[in-house]
């Protein structure tokens, strides 16, 4: 599947007015399923957007499927699909119809019948868009993406707001589409997601990538492995600290909720144990685990809550 | 039913005229489905149409009523469908994202408004068969040259879409839904459709004469009550609003 890389953005620069959205973004997204991760604000969905021609760049260069997108928008539209984060359908129209109507725009649709129940919206029967669950208008949003038998797929956000079942649902198409060789480019807030479903993570902060592999190496990322406990809140972290190896670093993430980093061995739980045992502190539901990509993602963006 | 049996790439755009067929058809069908749409395009005019044919509210001078308020009342269903009715869908689809995800289709941009405009004549074909039916059955004898006729309704509709989409494409959705609603409300009544322009002030009157809604009612009334031939002046500045609303639009139309 490694063959020409289906899309690549070389130092992307976005603004609007004296805001820099994007600041010289590089990213190569191969075959197969790439997320593209990041807080609320950090140029996800600028830099998708100026890939499906929306948004002309300030500087850089943007290729997709080799074809410049706003240049070249005629031959690339057809073999593209594009989900946007919200709307994009005529608020009086139903379901059925405005999927019919994005494959008549196509020369070889895959059929809607068969799309409408793969993604449970033949229960929308004759309502209108608007009325619409907003559940059933993501998944009408993702049939419309994938209508045309495109050959990369732009979600942008494709299950913010669903229950687990339409989540699922969009989870098992997205696997579809990667076995039948369409290449996906997805954003998302969830980690367990992008560990699900991409073949490589990309992380986007202040408009760069700052990290970007497979889940497995950026969860790798450094030997070190982690010990989780709770216990009551409060605990003195420096005194647990002075028990520790050097090396290792020790915080309260939450209220009683713990975390140790560092070198995990049978001699670093016995250690804590121990230090519990001084400390007559109980140590709920410990736990020693590899980085999960959400940790790897707090420590690149950092955890302060961005506006 | 058969599943999905694969989504591998088969990529193509439809054939053009297709993709603009289908495009015209459901913009006609989402404005017959709505409303507060079919309210100003067929209830609105049919109702002035009926109403001042059979009550003498107005003074329409000598002659019959209707034969004064028949090409009035094509104007309106022309200025209601191409401006009024274009502009408020078009700010909504815009505000609503299906302009956006539309241009990220295969569908060019032109072709979304080649569609647009199909669906305008299609429905403008629906009102002018309805309002003529409606006036021959209140006594309407018109006259002159269809060719002049058509001429006129060509050239106004271009002249109120090109104000309806620089509208749309400008403003907020709520707010062209106010102004659209408003200018009708005003052309209604100062450009010659029911009211005769010469009930205003000559001044007055001389500043109305050069709206696109006066130019087209003017001009129907020339020939369709008097028996005109071809109404050059209102055809003139039918064209001169057609060109400034359209170059506008293109110029100044954004599609989020």
């Amino acid at each position: 599947m490694r063959s020409e890389p289906v899309v690549q953005v070389q130092a992307l620069v976005k603004r609007y007015g004296t805001k820099t959205a994007v600041n010289g973004l590089d990213l190569v997204a191969q075959a197969g399923v790439t997320a593209v991760l990041g807080p609320n604000g950090a140029g996800k969905t600028s830099t998708i957007e100026t890939c499906e021609g929306y948004r002309k760049p300030d500087g850089g260069t943007v290729r997709v499927l080799g074809l410049d997108p706003i240049r070249e928008a005629a031959a690339l539209r057809p073999r593209i699909g594009v989900m946007l984060q919200s709307g994009g359908v005529y608020s009086g129209a139903r379901a059925d119809e405005m999927l019919r109507h994005v494959a008549k725009l196509h020369a070889h649709p895959l059929d809607v019948d068969a799309l409408i129940e793969r993604l449970g919206l033949g229960s929308c029967g004759r309502t209108a868009y608007r009325r619409l669950s907003g559940g059933q208008q993501q998944r009408l949003a993702l049939a419309m993406a994938v209508v045309g038998r495109p050959e990369l797929v732009f979600l942008d956000e494709p299950t913010a707001g669903l229950d687990p079942q339409a989540r699922r649902a969009t989870w098992d198409l997205v696997r579809d589409l990667r076995t039948d060789g369409v290449s996906v480019i997805l954003t998302t807030h969830y980690m367990d997601e992008a560990e699900q479903l991409a073949d490589d993570v990309a992380i986007i902060d202040t408009g760069r990538v700052i990290a970007q592999g497979s889940p497995e190496e950026l969860c790798r990322g450094g030997a070190e492995n982690t010990l989780r406990f709770t216990g009551r809140p409060g605990l003195d972290v420096a005194s647990l600290l002075k028990a520790l190896p050097e090396d290792c670093t020790a915080a309260e993430l939450t209220p009683g909720s713990y975390r140790v980093v560092g070198k995990v061995d049978p001699q670093l739980l016995a250690t804590v144990t121990s230090w519990c045992a001084q400390h007559g502190v109980m140590p709920d539901r410990i736990s020693v685990e590899r980085h999960t990509l959400e940790d790897v993602f707090l420590e690149l963006t950092g955890k302060e809550l961005r506006s | 039913m058969t599943a999905i049996s694969t989504y591998a790439p088969k990529p193509g755009a439809a054939p053009l005229f297709r993709m603009i067929g289908a495009q015209a058809a459901l913009e006609t069908k989402m404005l017959l489905r709505n409303g507060e749409q079919l309210l100003l395009t067929v209830v609105i005019p049919t109702l002035l149409l009926v109403l001042f044919s059979s009550v003498d509210v107005v003074d329409t001078g000598s002659g019959k009523s209707v034969d004064f308020l028949a090409p009035g009342i094509l104007a309106l269903a022309v200025m209601s469908t191409a401006f009024t009715g274009q502009a408020i869908a078009t700010g909504f689809e815009r505000r609503y994202g299906v302009l956006k995800r539309l241009a990220a289709s295969p569908l060019p941009r032109w072709g979304l408004m080649a569609a647009k405009t199909v669906s305008v004549l299609v429905t403008e074909v629906l009102q002018v068969v309805l309002l003529t039916v409606i006036a021959f059955a209140l006594g309407w004898s018109p006259q002159g040259n269809p060719l002049a006729v058509l001429l006129l309704l060509i050239l106004g509709t271009a002249a109120f879409s090109g104000l309806g989409l620089l509208m749309a494409g400008t403003l907020k959705a709520e707010a062209t839904l106010a102004a659209a609603n408003l200018v009708f409300l005003l052309l209604l009544v100062g450009g010659g459709v029911v009211v005769p322009l010469d009930k205003f002030p000559s001044g007055a009157e001389d500043v109305l004469g050069l709206l696109p809604i006066s130019a087209l009612s003017e001009g129907l009334r020339d020939v369709l009550q008097h028996g005109a031939g071809m109404p050059w002046g209102n055809l003139g500045i039918l064209a001169v609003w057609a060109v400034l609303g359209l170059a506008a639009a293109g110029k100044f139309f954004r599609w989020e």
